[in-house]
């Protein structure tokens, strides 16, 4: 169990991380999403005593991280894949860790096996590739058999088998109930891998809920609806009580109906249809909608939300800050 | 749903490792460290290239000295070996500053405090083993030089006890306390080019600097940097007199005054990697 209160880091006048409470659960994978520059790994790296907090704690099994002796034994993190020295092979890297916590020099060999590095287990760790870096980092954050693991974006820059990998590895650490804490700006990558979800944007938590109840209350249904006589089928949606939403391209979007119903109505009015389709807003385009008014870098010209679509959270616990 | 609670009780069916916890102290960071500085090739090429130049310089000189047949009066041989110890604390200073500063620049300094959030301890055993292994290679070989040194030069005379032990135990500290004030500023600046340059920037340009003070006005200057300039007291260690002038520290006065720098400049290394983020 992970506990953040009223975490807050200032850097000169520039608010990296906002008053953010949350708990990270056991046995649960969470997921802790936002757009790039939002504090994520601010706020990891505070996780993990780094990075002095400029109010406000992080209690890992109620204890501060520095009063951790053995801290692999309990949090194992991949920060970033790199930070080894590449100069040393893999295995002495591993070695260095277990030795300054006490960790048997067996588990190296363990967790290496485990990561499917034993073949290069002796070659300097400058040579690898991002995959294998990233591998190497994982096995660090094994190496203590850690009851916690927190893994900072782990997907960026693998292949699809390395990205599978990770998931699987993910979901079975979370399934001998450990508590797993991974950041991702990818909603796609958390639907498919969190069970809870934490969002923060610009610092400030943004959402703290199950992954269902994200899904549920943010995967919008409706059903698009195209015809040569859009004027008439407009007016028959209005007179039996739909929304009807015009999209463009000659569509019609209607809410909280089914395609039953009003292909149906359609054939009652004798509507000729082009299109009759069931669409779901995708998880993705929800997130882009929760954060877009905390995205710290917008790409100007190609923001089609617009600066309009800024809607407040409406889930789950918000933290307003105090 | 999610507001806040306040127990601090694990879950029921968290995790347990059946990996024995066991307390880890200073021993397992100095274990730790070892390992680190063993299995970089920087330290076999510093140390590699200091031993040559020690060996190579302080034999060759030897040699010079020997053929040229020239009196020595009451000097001992043992002062041969600054020749081989200036450019030996130019590897040391390297080897000082990389220990730490080569963390930084990998980003396994992150890795390393994540292990252990003690920063105390792992700056105290980067320390212990990096002054352990350099005292004992720079004093071996010291001492190897100097038994040479004595054996070819015979125009020489007999050097003294304490002679003896400053040339070789003394030189070797004076070197490995050099290389702990290159690691203590490796920590301060965090960067290994950078703190290489200000290191070596200390162990020269005051001598340099020195050389080309022509104007009188500037002679009380000129003189405190002869004498404390670090190569003068690299030779001052093998005499009982200073080089330059009458006064200033000779004998074991230039170690002395070596810990005294290290140790200020490693309490603002430590105050200050406590308090810095990584």
């Amino acid at each position: 169990m992970i506990e953040l209160e009223g975490l807050t880091k200032h850097y000169g006048t520039k608010t990296a991380v906002d008053h953010l409470s949350f708990q990270v659960r056991p046995g649960v994978v969470t997921g802790f999403l936002g757009p790039n520059g939002a504090g994520k790994s601010t706020t990891m790296r505070m996780m993990l005593d780094l990075d002095n907090p400029t109010s406000g704690t992080v209690r890992i099994d109620g204890k501060h991280y520095r009063d951790l002796a053995e801290p692999l034994k309990y949090i194992g993190a991949l920060l970033d894949a790199k930070a080894m020295h590449g100069g040393r092979s893999a295995y002495n890297n591993l070695l260095c860790l277990a030795q300054s916590n006490r960790i048997p020099e067996s588990r190296v060999g363990e967790v290496l096996d485990l990561v499917g590095l034993t073949p290069v287990a002796r070659k300097k760790s400058k040579g690898f590739s991002l995959g294998m870096g990233q591998r190497l980092g994982i096995a660090s954050a094994l190496l203590g058999d850690p009851e916690i693991l927190m893994f900072d974006e782990p997907v960026n820059g693998l292949d699809p088998e390395g990205i599978h990998w990770i998931r699987n590895l993910m979901k079975a650490l979370a399934g001998e109930g450990r508590t797993i804490f991974v950041s991702s700006h990818l909603m796609s990558e958390m639907a498919l891998t969190a069970d809870h979800l934490i969002v923060i944007g610009q610092g400030k938590l943004l959402a703290d809920t199950s992954m269902a109840d994200f899904i549920q209350q943010n995967s919008r249904s409706y059903v698009r609806l195209r015809s040569p006589e859009q004027e008439r089928l407009r007016d028959v949606l209005h007179a039996n009580g739909f929304v009807v939403v015009e999209s463009g391209n000659g569509t019609l979007e209607v809410d909280g109906a089914t395609t039953e119903k009003l292909g149906e109505l359609a054939g009652a009015n004798q509507l000729v249809l082009h299109e009759l389709s069931s669409q779901r807003a995708s998880l993705e385009e929800a997130f882009m909608q929760m954060t877009a008014g905390a995205v710290e870098y917008h790409a100007h010209g190609t923001d089609v939300h617009g600066a309009a679509s800024a809607p407040g959270p409406k889930w789950g616990s918000i933290s307003e800050g105090d | 749903m999610t507001a806040p609670t306040h127990h601090h009780a694990p879950a029921p069916h968290a995790y347990v490792s059946p990996i024995p916890v066991r307390r880890a102290h200073l021993g397992d960071a100095l274990a730790s460290e070892w390992t680190k500085i063993r299995s970089v090739r920087s330290t076999m090429w510093t140390l590699g290239v200091m031993i040559l130049l020690m060996l190579g310089i302080g034999l060759g000189v030897a040699a010079i000295a020997s053929a040229s047949e020239a009196p020595m009066g009451d000097e001992s041989a043992l002062g041969f070996g600054f020749f081989g110890m200036l450019p030996a604390s130019i590897c040391v200073i390297t080897l000082g500053v990389l220990t730490i500063a080569s963390e930084y620049g990998t980003g396994m300094i992150r890795t390393t405090l994540t292990a252990c959030p003690s920063r105390a301890r792992v700056l105290t055993a980067k320390a212990i083993v990096f002054f352990l292994l350099v005292f004992t290679v720079t004093t071996v070989f010291a001492a190897l030089v100097a038994v040479a040194q004595v054996a070819i030069v015979d125009t020489a005379s007999e050097p003294t006890g304490a002679e003896w032990l400053r040339a070789t135990v003394g030189a070797g500290a004076y070197l490995a306390m050099l290389g702990l004030l290159s690691l203590a500023l490796g920590t301060l600046i965090r960067h290994s080019a950078g703190a290489i340059t200000v290191m070596i920037g200390l162990l020269l340009l005051p001598l340099v600097a020195a050389l080309f003070m022509f104007s009188a006005a500037l002679r009380s200057v000129q003189e405190a940097l002869f004498t404390y300039a670090i190569p003068s007291q690299m030779i001052a260690l093998y005499s009982e007199r200073p080089p330059f002038g009458d006064n200033g520290p000779a004998g074991w006065e230039p170690l002395l005054i070596m810990a005294g720098v290290t140790a200020a400049a490693l309490a603002g290394a430590y105050a200050l990697l406590n308090s810095r983020d990584v």
